[in-house]
């Protein structure tokens, strides 16, 4: 088949319309031309959805606080498999980066004294989120959004690349079709920038949209790259439980940095239960504390509610599996009780959490000023992905760069909330920064025209087959349950053995799904094509999921509940076989500098 | 279990459209857009919606649902009458692209050409503003917007007059606004507002503020005190200069 294609030019092409995106995209338009793609409107991307906060160690609320202090809590809560390199950074750069926004127009709520406030979140020591009520994600994305629009960026907006362009190692560009139309378009590109966010979507409970379907990861494995970390899926612990539609729906964190409590039917506030060595000295061990701590008491210890995610959500689900659970199968989360304590409850939480207030109101009927909530565990975010250089982003192939969620590396093993928007503006901005010059460097290649008519060929497989074959949407809910069930929260060798053998039997089925009707924005038919992708991502966790024997982080073994220290010195890379199989190996996580083991010592 | 019927137009940029009836199970606590998910699974795979979060957050899911416009993802069955089929339609000021997406690209060239944000000098050595609370208040209301364009679609002057190269919207007017009154900005925009934007073409209906899914007040926090900002300098001079001389 000689098909033309639309094709369009640019430095530098980035995948992906996010926080990270964006924020990559601004900083290479300050040197060269760059396009922005993405598979929805501008502002609509995932980040949009983000609520409680951006970390930063600004110190506005509390003085104490400093970049050795969020490195040292992203270390503790990513285990230690964290990039040491990428965590340092982080620490260092959130800061200014949060700053910057606001040189752009964004309007974080204040302190007293005028300055950005900052809220307590899980794990993180002191109060650190930088944040606009609930709706922090909307104020990010819009904020880039508004000021990339000025900045001579090209955006394709209701785009979906379908494939990574390659001339030699090197990735040149990228290849995909408009939405509204189903015409195939090639971006050419000097460096390519992917930062297409998570996974989500392999799950059934999620907080995550449609679009998380694991393309990123997939373009690159395709593409020759490393994926690693991707056994640790985050399950945030507290997910909307009813009614059945809006199940996995994300309750925000911030209902526990504000007071929130969680206990169970027997109306007992669990979370004093068990809480981790580790975390024994920097956790209150009587309500009284906690409350002191969430209402700004410095010399107070935090809540245990406020404990890692991964921690949190497993109590949540012990207290369901002993039968102590709330009617729908989770448990109870309750920030009304804080009227015992403010004067004009009601009104202080519809101020501090507006969007949960309205998301409960409206969806659930409940109204969260004088009832609790139901919550259970939902799966949420993507701590695995590609494997990028800490300092440049750089993949282990030339001209492509990755950022935000769709990298791997800053979280390890457990992700602390808040910690994902100032990676997408600190590694952003340095994806791009090193795109731009990367590609100034290197020009244009070559495209192998050959390998689009494939790639083409290969999305447009499903109407050949047509409406009477297997329903794409179908095999994506098989999918969704397979994963949920077999290699979710808690997690055995022989359930993820099944899913691993379930997941070829859905892969022949993928193949030959079909779709009737015309390429025209055509829902059905992307669904056919997101397949590949979230089965590849389903294998690759499964496979990762499996070799690793112990529990640490995102990743909770049944049949090997410990941490064991024979896992600590290494991180789980898969990629493309030589024979195109996925093959796996470990690779021992740099030694640290002996500075940045003493800030960690310090900061115990 | 029960059952309802989703009577959804359908049709492209070249047809007029034609309602089409589905039928599909309802359970608790559903919303229009878990049954349009369900038609797609079940019986119109290339049923073409938009929707992102799911939870009222991004203004992807825009529809007119009974003739009403209004977020698919935040409209629950149990508000609606189900004894007859439930109409759900595309938004009728923009062109249609297929089934229930539309063509919102204006919507985002009409924001381009606003005068973007530019801040005063940063108060402080770190290059850092301070400002109050109760000064960043009104305009943090108006960044609540999802941008999901339902007051474009039901405000009068695009719906029925198609004013759309004299008009920006309400949208456009309160982001205006939000640029007026961020503590921080330098710039002025109400020339444009008067002269290109055609702010004198909003009569102050108020539907726009009635469908916002955020609860904006539009047209009190933000139209009319931009309204008000125009007569100040514009048909009262002498007023406006006083206050620019005294600062008050
Ligand atoms: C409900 C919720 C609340 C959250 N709250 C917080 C919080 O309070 N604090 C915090 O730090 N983190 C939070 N997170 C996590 C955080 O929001 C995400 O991890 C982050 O926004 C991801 O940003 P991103 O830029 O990597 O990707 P996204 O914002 O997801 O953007 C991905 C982009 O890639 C595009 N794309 C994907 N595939 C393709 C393709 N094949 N072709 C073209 N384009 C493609 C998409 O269209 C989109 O534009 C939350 C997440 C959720 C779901
Ligand atoms: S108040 Fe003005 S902007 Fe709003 S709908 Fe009426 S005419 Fe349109
Ligand atoms: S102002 Fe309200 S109705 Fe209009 S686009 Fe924004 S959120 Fe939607
Ligand atoms: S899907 Fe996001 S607002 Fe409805």
């Amino acid at each position: 088949m000689a098909t033309e294609f639309e094709v369009y030019e640019h430095d530098v092409l980035v995948i992906g319309a996010g926080g990270a995106g964006l924020r990559a995209a601004i900083e290479a338009a300050g040197s060269c031309s760059v396009g922005v793609v993405c598979k929805s409107l501008l502002g609509k991307a995932h980040t949009v959805m983000a609520e409680g906060g951006m970390a930063a160690s600004m110190g506005n609320v509390d003085d104490r606080d400093s970049w050795k202090v969020h490195f040292a809590d992203t270390m503790r809560g990513g285990q230690y498999l964290n990039q040491w390199r990428m965590a340092e950074l982080h620490a260092k750069e959130a800061p200014d980066r949060v700053r910057e926004l606001e040189k752009w127009g964004a309007l974080f709520d204040r302190t007293k004294d005028g300055r950005i406030l900052q809220r307590n979140f899980g794990g993180h020591r002191y109060p650190r989120l930088a944040h606009v009520g609930d709706r922090t994600g909307l104020e990010l994305i819009r904020t880039l959004q508004d000021h990339g629009i000025h900045q001579g960026i090209k955006f394709y907006m209701e785009n979906t690349v379908v494939s990574l362009v390659k001339d030699g190692d090197r990735v040149v560009g990228a290849f995909g079709y408009d939405r509204e139309r189903g015409r195939f378009k090639l971006w050419r590109a000097g460096a390519v920038v992917l930062a297409t966010g998570g996974i989500g979507r392999a799950y059934k409970v999620t907080s995550n949209s449609w679009e998380y379907t694991g393309d990123g990861q997939a373009l690159a494995y395709e593409a020759g790259a490393e994926l690693m970390d991707m056994e640790f899926i985050q399950f945030h612990p507290t997910g909307m439980m009813w009614p059945p539609s809006v199940q996995g729906i994300l309750v925000t964190e911030g209902v526990r940095g504000e007071g929130g409590i969680l206990v169970n039917n027997q109306g007992k506030r669990f979370m004093f239960d068990d809480i981790p060595e580790n975390y024994k000295s920097s956790t209150a061990d009587k309500e009284e504390e906690g409350w002191r701590y969430v209402t700004g008491d410095k010399n107070a210890r935090r809540p245990p509610e406020l404990l890692t995610r991964d921690h949190v959500a497993r109590c949540i689900r012990r207290e369901v599996k002993a039968g102590r659970g709330s009617p729908h199968g989770g448990v109870f989360l309750d920030i009304s009780w804080i009227k015992e304590k403010v004067p004009n409850a009601p009104e202080h939480i519809r101020k501090k959490l507006p969007s949960m207030y309205h998301q409960f109101k409206e969806l659930a009927g409940i109204d969260i000023t004088t009832e609790p909530m139901e919550v259970g565990p939902t799966t949420h975010y993507m701590m695995g992905g590609v494997r990028v250089d800490p300092d440049s982003q750089m993949t282990n192939v030339p001209g492509l760069f990755a950022a935000g969620e769709v990298a791997a590396g800053l979280h390890g093993a457990n992700r602390l909330g808040g910690n994902s928007l100032s990676d997408l503006i600190v590694f952003g901005k340095r994806a791009g920064e090193h795109a731009a010059k990367w590609a100034k460097e290197n020009g244009r290649g070559t495209v192998d025209q050959a390998a689009l008519a494939a790639a083409e060929a290969a999305s447009l497989k499903p109407f050949e087959f047509g409406g009477a074959a297997e329903n794409p949407y179908r095999v994506q809910h098989d999918l969704q349950e397979l994963m949920q069930d077999n290699v979710g929260i808690v997690r055995v060798e022989e359930e993820m053995k099944f899913a691993q053998d379930q997941l070829q039997l859905l892969k022949d089925r993928a193949a030959k799904v079909g779709i009737s009707s015309h390429r025209e924005y055509n829902p059905g038919w992307h669904t056919a094509i997101d397949l590949r992708n979230l089965l590849l991502v389903s294998e690759a966790v499964t496979m990762c999921a499996i070799e690793r024997k112990e529990s640490r982080g995102g990743h909770f073994r049944d049949d090997f509940p410990a941490k064991d220290e024979a896992y600590a010195s290494f991180n789980l890379i898969v990629k493309k076989g030589e024979d195109g199989q996925m093959v796996m190996h470990r690779r021992p996580i740099p030694p640290m500098p002996d500075e940045l083991k003493q800030v960690i010592e310090e900061n115990k | 279990m029960p059952q309802a019927t989703f009577r959804i137009s359908r049709g492209d940029s070249a047809t007029h459209g034609e309602f089409k009836d589905y039928a599909v199970e309802i359970s608790e606590g559903m919303v229009v857009l878990d049954a349009v998910h369900l038609v797609q699974m079940v019986h119109a795979p290339d049923l073409a919606a938009r929707w992102n979060c799911k939870a009222g957050k991004c203004g992807s899911c825009s529809a007119e649902i009974n003739g009403m416009p209004r977020l698919m993802c935040m409209t629950r069955l149990s508000d609606l009458d189900l004894s007859v089929p439930v109409k759900i339609e595309p938004m009728k000021t923009f062109p249609r692209i297929k089934d229930l997406v539309t063509d919102v690209s204006w919507n985002f060239r009409v924001k381009e050409k606003i005068k973007k944000f530019k801040p005063r000098p940063a108060d402080n050595a770190d290059g850092t503003w301070n400002m109050a609370q109760r000064d960043v208040d009104r305009v943090q209301e108006f960044r609540k917007c999802i941008e999901c364009f339902l007051c474009q679609d039901v405000c009068h002057v695009l719906r029925d007059h198609q004013k759309h190269d004299e008009f920006i919207g309400p949208r456009f007017i309160m982001w205006n606004a939000a640029l007026e009154m961020h503590p921080l900005d330098t710039d002025d925009r109400l020339k444009e507002l008067k002269d290109d934007n055609g702010l004198g073409y909003c009569n102050i209906t108020k539907c726009c503020t009635k469908v916002c899914p955020e609860h904006i007040a539009i047209t009190d926090n933000a139209i009319i005190p931009m309204k008000e900002r125009v007569v100040d300098r514009y048909y009262d001079p002498l007023g406006w200069l006083w206050s620019k001389a005294t600062g008050t």
